[in-house]
């Protein structure tokens, strides 16, 4: 949560704790808001590669999404409410799920499915984002390349369970990060360590 | 198909016409390949578009190879095919390095070679006079690292990963897809009369 969490606003803590503290009432509406989030999740779908054929077998009729609370797939961002991107994404791919992600309306969360969308995967190379992480913030990583049906409704049940934990009363939950300056959404340091080559790329030279 | 590949007939056509223009040709794996010499390049697929033993009526695609060896020049590749006859033909064309890499432009031959002269330029860095509109078609608008698929381009690019990031993010999304380049109406013009009778007749397609 770190590096993918909103910057800190300057919170005045005596008035949050005036405001609500946590008592029987807040936790039984967080009980009762977070178990009608975590059941209606629409998904928008963004996929850009294999991983998306997973998907599309995930919502079909054999794994079906539909159990889960997901039966429309929401093809336009303003009518989603977890963004799953499905597949590698490349720099010039990169403004548009950003965009994507601007014009869901909170609250929304994103998973990142598959290698590629999450590290860059095998794609170390001068054309793609490694991992989308340094575009938007992610709350559940799909491990797999691509992952099973059943890979990806793992991630989907542990998204349930982390919306679970939330609180309506927590104001830094629901903060949107904005670009600084520079345009970019994390520290340049950042965005470098989280792109640094890992496992096999580390043996790649630069120029070779 | 045979065992040992003959050599295409217009590999010796070319040099009774063009002579060390157009000198050197081999067999490659079944097919010819011809290298002809970068300024008369033009002229030479024009000829083979035109004469009425060649035919070659279709540019199947235009591409460039770097070798490994840095003092090999680069060389450019057209890949043509003549639909009436069947038949196939590879012209080459060395792009000496301590030049600059510039070529004519076969456009105005094969209208199909737009999109493929803009890729080499966008990969290759070959520039190519008389293009119309020679720009990045893969890399996107804004992108400044050069040209990816030549030899001295590192992998991971040239500047780092944040500056990257941040490059792409500042791109300008309308420049990507614009609908005047996706239109078909642009192209009415340039169509084949018989296509244009059909589509001014109303059919789905154009406005």
């Amino acid at each position: 949560m770190e590096l993918t969490g909103p910057l800190p606003p300057p919170s005045d803590e005596a008035e949050r704790a005036g405001f609500l503290s946590p008592n029987w009432v807040t936790a039984r509406l967080d009980d009762l808001v977070n178990w009608s989030r975590a059941n209606s999740l629409w998904p928008m779908a963004f996929g850009t590669a294999c991983c998306a054929i997973e998907f599309m077998a995930t919502a079909a009729s054999r794994f079906d999404l539909a159990r889960f609370g997901m039966e429309r797939v929401a093809y336009s961002p303003r009518q989603a409410d977890v963004l799953i991107c499905a597949g590698r994404l490349p720099f010039k791919l990169a403004p548009v799920i950003r965009r994507v992600w601007d014009q869901m309306p909170q609250p929304k969360w994103c998973i990142s499915m598959g290698a590629c969308a999450s590290t860059g995967g095998i794609f170390d190379n001068y054309a793609m984002v490694q991992g989308i992480d340094t575009i938007v913030p992610v709350d559940v990583y799909v491990p797999g390349c691509p992952p099973r049906p059943e890979g990806l409704l793992y991630g989907i049940l542990m998204l349930q369970k982390k919306i679970k934990r939330e609180t309506v009363f927590d104001p830094d939950l629901r903060v949107e990060r904005l670009a600084d300056q520079e345009g970019l959404f994390l520290e340049p340091e950042a965005v470098d360590e989280l792109s640094e080559p890992f496992g096999n790329s580390i043996h790649q030279t630069r120029s070779a | 198909m045979s065992g040992a590949a003959a050599e295409n007939p217009s590999a010796a056509a070319l040099r009774a016409r063009f002579g060390a223009a157009a000198g050197r040709s081999a067999v490659v794996l079944g097919a010819t390949v011809v290298t002809v010499e970068r300024e008369r390049a033009h002229e030479i697929l024009a000829w083979l578009r035109d004469d009425p033993d060649q035919r070659y009526d279709y540019l199947v695609d235009v591409t460039a190879v770097e070798y490994r060896d840095r003092e090999r020049p680069l060389e450019l590749v057209w890949q043509l095919r003549s639909l009436p006859r069947g038949v196939m033909l590879r012209v080459k064309a060395d792009l000496a390095k301590d030049r600059p890499l510039e070529v004519d432009s076969v456009v105005d031959l094969w209208r199909g070679a737009d999109w493929l002269e803009r890729e080499v330029w966008d990969m290759f860095g070959v520039r190519f006079r008389g293009h119309p509109d020679l720009r990045r078609i893969l890399m996107w608008e804004n992108y400044a690292e050069g040209h990816p698929l030549r030899k001295d381009f590192p992998l991971r690019g040239r500047f780092s990963r944040s500056e990257q990031v941040r490059r792409a993010l500042g791109a300008d999304l309308r420049a990507h897809y614009s609908m005047e380049e996706l239109s078909i109406a642009e192209a009415y013009d340039a169509l084949p009369a018989d296509v244009r009778e059909r589509l001014a007749a109303g059919e789905p397609g154009r406005d």
